[in-house]
């Protein structure tokens, strides 16, 4: 190699208490490349990438940008070099303009940085009004805000942290394209993702990342998706195939225009909201998060009561007004899209969290805790469920949320429901982890459980799901089926360009 | 002098304490911090300035050491709250109990002695103007100063990156924190700035409102400064109106009495915190129903 590359790691490591996060790291990223981080949840990608832009120290290893050892004791340290990154969990500030945003980072006049960033936006195709308050942007616009403040500092490399977890696919064809052209520029990019089919498409190197360690330095177009899964996990990818479902029977649960107001100025008003879920079939709602997903999931859970008994039926019965407790009694059970807070108390132990859902399987005998039926319950869910955690007295909180969410959907699942609502069943949990979720739900569906499925991960849903219906805006479209449905025609539903 | 030219004279120096008081602990909130000790910070603001005001005759000396007092307890407050990671509803009433008990303590001799207040200053040709001219317009410097330092702090917060900077580590300091700003010595600054607010509102309460020493003398009225900030919902023109709609009730109750309303002189009292709990209820029932 003639020149040196941009960023050079050698042998990098870091240490958080008994946790090895990166081990002896060497990475090589060249200008002009598109360079793919690949590995699953706590592979170590977000601590390597913490180390490049200055958010961590390294324990030990050097890191040299140009062929120059550089020490990156703070974040602006790596933006004086030109790293700029974009985070997965955006950092915007809602209440404030486009241009506010900005010009928090950016020095200069607001009407100058607006004309920056609408000639950025004409040339790199991301369009974005600068005047609009942030709170009103869609996922896509947030991150095209967040990418235009990076190319802003004139970075020479740009660090993406998954960032196509979020946006519909139409979305992520147009960031691909702005991708590609700033790669022309001669920009070197780091994409971090563990979605295969993007990575070999997009990237020309790939460093597969595995329990800290480098496993693996591969051209991701000369690999399909699963010799890199291989790679990524150290094993055979699960075989996820399964029995093709039997006709659904009789009506389980049943949303009749459900409409309701939002409850704050950021929440989404839902209105007329059909739906029927029939046992033994799992219906799904795409859509991305922030068009009404919690607010559904609350009223149908019961945490939210509806305005009217009749716009929600579990079992055949009206249950508008009635709480989670009654509902349960119903044969309902819930798995929360947060597991800390709403699937499980951190500071409690699994036991305790087994005690709050599961309470009427024999826990309690004249209003005292029966301690050993709460033990033997979680040490089942635990074995059953494959809880990779010390045992019941495990603190919810300190678990990895794969492991946490194996443990809520196990516990859910023994309950033996008829009717289960799920919200984004595989959020950050691992490749491994969430394959054995989805199969647990498909098991539960030939039991002829009805199971309702609110997810972004569009795969996830044309995996388990015969019928599909998008949330937007508070909408919900009609069912479509799933086998005569695509993607795209999904896409364009969650973007509002069809109805 | 009739009731209405008394309420035109006295709203804005009846408003006074209760404004700047509001004002810094909205700076304060706008960090994400709340400290709930405004009304202990006034009572030893009070208590210093009476006190300096007392033994030099300079009102400037009094200020200044009310402001610096009432900075010193903010501190407290900030470092129990950002370092030591007390609970900050805990904390702000904790301070607010040492500001009351500390200002009774030095204030013990000084009980029911008086000091001169400051002067109104006639500005010529304003002072002139019919009706308003001797009553508005007719004001001592502290309330001139506040009057300009309104627009100021209004003017800083809406137009100038300082202003963006605290809104953006109010709304999220895990963010500012990524982008580089130093969210710690922002809220240390914000909780100083709101103790010295303090110790000023209860300097001029002390020193030119009512320019003399008894114990209990801020009477709620921290409470209601922090019930302003809610009620103007942390913007510096709704703030400053709430307090003087508060200055005006606690005047026109005094009016009332002087004039011989057929009501109880308690009842009279009452009304200015009989106010603030109806404002509370209704900015409470606004937020969490449907609009």
């Amino acid at each position: 190699m003639s020149q040196p590359a941009l960023l050079r790691l050698a042998k990098v490591s870091k240490r958080y208490g008994t946790v090895q996060a990166n081990k002896e790291i060497d990475l090589e990223v060249h200008s002009g490349s598109i360079h793919a981080v690949l590995g699953e949840n706590g592979a170590g990608k977000s601590t390597l990438m913490k180390l490049i832009y200055g958010v961590e120290q390294p324990d030990a290893g050097h890191i040299y940008w140009n062929g120059q050892e550089v020490h990156l004791a703070r974040p602006s340290d790596a933006q004086a070099l030109g790293i700029g990154m974009v985070f997965q969990h955006f950092s915007l500030f809602e209440t404030l303009s486009v241009v506010q945003n900005v010009s928090l980072m950016i020095p200069g006049k607001p009407a100058d940085l607006a004309q920056k960033i609408s000639d950025l936006g004409d040339q790199f195709g991301l369009s974005v009004d600068p005047h609009a308050m942030v709170h009103r942007l869609s996922v896509g616009e947030r991150q095209r805000v967040e990418i235009i403040r990076c190319l802003l500092l004139n970075p020479k490399l740009l660090i993406l942290d998954e960032p196509t977890s979020v946006l519909p696919p139409q979305s992520v064809r147009r960031l691909f394209e702005t991708l590609r052209k700033l790669q022309a520029e001669g920009m070197a990019i780091l994409f971090i993702s563990h979605k295969l089919d993007e990575i070999r498409e997009l990237c020309d190197t790939a460093s597969v990342l595995r329990s800290g360690e480098v496993t693996g330095r591969v051209d991701p177009r000369e690999h399909d998706a699963r010799s890199l899964a291989q790679l990524m996990i150290g094993r055979e990818m699960p075989n996820v195939a399964h029995a093709a479902p039997r006709p659904p029977r009789e009506e389980r649960l049943r949303l009749n225009a459900l409409s309701h107001p939002r409850a704050s100025r950021f929440g989404t008003t839902l209105e007329g909201i059909d739906l029927k879920l029939r046992s033994g079939e799992i219906v799904g709602i795409a859509g991305i998060s922030g068009n009404g997903q919690q607010e559904l999931a609350a009223l149908i859970s019961g945490e939210t009561r509806a305005q009217e008994p009749g716009m929600i039926e579990i079992m055949g019965k009206k249950v508008g007004h009635l709480g989670p407790m009654a509902r349960r009694k119903l044969g309902f059970a819930f798995v929360p899209e947060e597991r800390l807070g709403r699937g499980a108390v951190p500071e409690m132990s699994l036991a305790d969290n087994s005690l709050l859902t599961a309470h009427s399987r024999n826990m309690l005998s004249r209003g005292f805790i029966r301690r050993s039926v709460e033990r033997a319950f979680t040490r089942e869910c635990i074995d059953a469920f494959d809880v990779r955690t010390p045992g019941p007295d495990a603190e919810a909180g300190a678990m990895s949320g794969g492991n946490l969410q194996k443990f809520i959907l196990g516990r859910e699942i023994m309950l033996n429901p008829d009717v289960m609502l799920v919200s984004q069943p595989t959020w950050g949990v691992d490749i491994g982890a969430a394959t054995a979720i989805r199969r647990r739900l498909l098991d539960m569906r030939d039991q002829g459980c009805a199971i309702l499925v609110i997810s972004e991960e569009m795969d996830e849903l044309f995996e388990m799901c015969s019928k599909l219906h998008v949330l937007h805006k508070g909408h919900l479209s009609s069912a479509l089926d799933a086998a005569e449905t695509s993607p795209q025609e999904i896409g364009r539903y969650m973007i509002g360009a069809a109805t | 002098m009739s009731g209405l030219e008394f309420l035109l004279a006295g709203t804005l120096a009846a408003s006074l304490p209760l404004l700047l008081a509001a004002l810094g602990e909205m700076v304060v909130e706008k960090t994400g911090l709340l400290n709930l000790g405004l009304e202990g910070m006034m009572a030893i603001g009070a208590a210093i300035a009476f006190i300096c005001v007392y033994h030099t005759g300079s009102h400037v000396v009094g200020f200044v050491a009310a402001a610096a007092v009432s900075t010193l307890i903010a501190m407290l407050f900030a470092v129990l709250v950002i370092a030591v990671r007390a609970n900050e509803v805990a904390s702000g009433l904790a301070i607010g109990v040492l500001g009351l008990g500390l200002s009774a303590l030095f204030g013990k001799t000084y009980e029911s002695l008086t000091i001169k207040g400051l002067p109104k200053i006639d500005i010529p040709v304003l002072s002139d103007i019919p009706v308003i001219g001797p009553t508005v317009l007719t004001q001592d410097i502290v309330v001139w100063l506040a009057v300009i330092g309104t627009f100021g702090l209004w003017w800083t917060l809406n137009r100038t990156k300082l202003g963006l900077i605290i809104a953006a580590v109010g709304e999220n300091a895990e963010a500012a924190r990524a982008i580089g700003y130093p969210v710690v010595l922002i809220r240390l600054a914000a909780a100083a700035f709101g103790g010295a607010m303090c110790g000023v509102a209860g300097a001029y309460a002390s020193t030119v409102y009512t320019p003399l020493w008894a114990d209990g003398m801020i009477a709620g009225r921290g409470w209601i400064a922090l019930a302003l900030v809610v009620f103007g919902t942390w913007q510096t023109g709704r703030v400053a109106f709430g307090a003087l709609l508060f200055g005006i009730l606690s005047l026109g109750e005094l009016t009332a009495q002087a004039i011989g309303v057929g009501l109880p002189s308690q009842v009279l009292s009452s009304l200015p915190y009989l106010v603030t709990i109806l404002m509370l209820v209704v900015i409470s029932r606004r937020k969490s129903g449907a609009f």
